[in-house]
């Protein structure tokens, strides 16, 4: 099962690996907010962030086809909007300005998710005094996200190979009866896990 | 409908990052004070839950495929503000760990699908349970509320582009409203399937989300639509009412330079009746689409639900 599809590089050992969370979490907060704030002309700026930027996945030595692959399934939705933009009187350069715009944030926020371990950046949260229930119901998410996923899969696997009717109505009723059973499996698993925290002395 | 980094400008990014933090705090202490202790665990299960329900893609028209938002469905099973901050932990996962949506964005998307979606939606849906009770009501409402939260959602989304500069209003609009009147109608059908397909394995889990304590809620009801009014108030309304985006052009050619001095009462001396019309026009229209998706709603619970079956009632 390839459960851990998006985040099994951000556990590698690299320079970049090796830095603080907080501080490329820092960083890539300056990036993009500086990339942001940027006129929509600045190309010498979007062009210098985005060497340095290669420069950094360049040290992080992340494979380069899997940061491709990254970029090329996240870069529709910038484009599918800044399309949008072309419509309207002079839109050739606001069209530009944000599509290169929204591809820099993109690669460092890509950047960010594979050099740092989500479990790290929750711990800057918490250390900046993030609400506890917000970081609780975080790191849970994050510990049973691919659990779920998976079980999801199992379930529309299953039911994949049980119906073999193509009827636009019935795929939509097996689906929905997916997600249905999904959430009550969560919410009994929700029950186990709340057993198990008391049992071993939650608060 | 998720906005990436580069398309909200300062102003707009700050002020849906305020409007969704003020969401998300009242979600907040609302949850404190009123979530039973064994419900913790609860909330982060329900986030992966709806994160690993929006990967599940759902064949539309011809090849392509839509999923869900699940703000609707979170709020009916949960509560709203549980669903608040269950939706707003997907959002973050997605910004911070998939890259989707990006983080000058997340107030704004916080604010349209986790605030608005859910309350908006939650909001419709008591207000039919209140006239219509058993099955078919709750499927009825369940679909209704998430046709209408999603067109809502998409709408003050188009409203944060415009209030941008980065699409005008006369493009965001139609384009947004359109596509989301159909990814709406999806949104709205796979809600009910789901939360009938939920009733009839554990009723409980339907029937809790409703028994407990309206009374208590509509404090939080009240803070939180106060905050989703808000941001209708400041993303949508200056463009839905007929004065700026395409005004203005009117305005340059009368010699009008400031849009602040075109309010609506000197509009009237300017007779711009194309303009007025196109604005009567999007507002039957919506009436009438939002009668249809009423309409359809009703039906879809006539199909789902025998009429022998009606008698069990959920509240």
């Amino acid at each position: 099962m390839k459960h851990d599809f998006l985040d099994r590089y951000s556990r590698r050992d690299s320079l970049i690996h090796r830095q603080s969370a907080g501080l490329k979490l820092t960083g890539a907060l300056v990036v993009v907010l500086v990339t942001v704030i940027m006129p929509r002309t600045a190309w010498t700026f979007f062009g210098v962030t985005g060497l340095i930027l290669v420069g950094l996945a360049g040290l992080s030595r992340l494979p380069a086809l899997f940061l491709l692959r990254r970029m090329l399934t996240l870069e529709p939705v910038v484009l599918g909007v800044a399309i949008l933009s072309l419509l309207q009187p002079g839109g050739g350069v606001i069209f530009a300005g944000i599509l290169a715009k929204g591809t820099l944030c993109l690669f460092t926020m890509i950047l960010l998710a594979n050099t740092t371990p989500f479990a790290a950046l929750l711990a800057v949260l918490r250390r900046l005094r993030c609400p506890a229930i917000l970081v609780t119901t975080l790191a849970l998410m994050y510990r049973y996200l691919f659990v779920l996923v998976e079980e999801t899969e199992r379930m529309n696997r299953a039911r994949r190979s049980r119906t073999f009717r193509r009827q636009r109505w019935w795929e939509w009723k097996t689906l929905a009866g997916v997600i249905g059973q999904l959430f009550v499996r969560s919410t009994e698993r929700a029950e186990r896990i709340y057993s198990a925290m008391c049992a071993r002395g939650w608060k | 409908m998720h906005i990436p980094d580069g398309f909200l400008d300062a102003k707009t990014a700050i002020t849906s990052a305020v409007l969704a933090g003020g969401g998300v705090g009242v979600a907040l202490s609302q949850v404190r004070r009123h979530l039973v202790r064994r419900k913790v665990p609860l909330l982060g299960l329900a986030a992966a839950f709806i994160f690993a329900a929006q990967m599940l893609n759902f064949p539309v028209m011809g090849g392509t495929s839509g999923h869900l938002i699940g703000g609707v469905l979170a709020a009916v099973l949960l509560g709203p503000s549980a669903a608040v901050i269950a939706l707003t932990c997907v959002l973050v996962v997605q910004c911070f760990l998939f890259a989707d949506g990006g983080v000058t964005a997340l107030g704004a998307n916080v604010l349209n699908m986790a605030v608005i979606h859910p309350v908006i939606g939650y909001g419709i849906y008591r207000l039919i349970r209140h006239r219509l009770t058993g099955q078919r009501g709750m499927i009825v409402a369940a679909a209704f509320a998430s046709w209408c939260a999603t067109v809502l959602a998409a709408m003050v989304c188009a409203g944060e582009l415009a209030f941008s500069g980065t699409i005008s209003w006369g493009i965001a609009f139609p384009a947004m409203t359109n596509v989301h009147l159909l990814i709406g109608l999806g949104e709205g059908l796979i809600t009910a399937l789901v939360i009938t397909a939920i009733a009839r394995v554990r009723p409980e889990l339907v029937a809790e989300s409703l028994q407990p304590t309206i009374a208590r809620r509509s404090g939080e009801f009240v803070g939180l639509g106060l905050l989703v009014a808000l941001g209708l108030v400041i993303f949508v309304a200056p463009f839905a009412c007929p004065w700026p985006d395409g005004l203005e052009k009117v305005a340059e050619r009368f010699g009008v330079k400031s849009v602040a001095t075109m309010l609506p009462a000197p509009l009237a001396d300017y007779q711009v009746p194309g303009l007025k019309s196109a604005v009567a026009t999007t507002a039957i229209a919506g009436a009438i689409g939002t009668i249809m998706a009423l309409g359809l709603a009703l039906l879809l619970a006539r199909i789902l639900v025998p009429k022998q079956t009606d008698e069990t009632r959920f509240s």
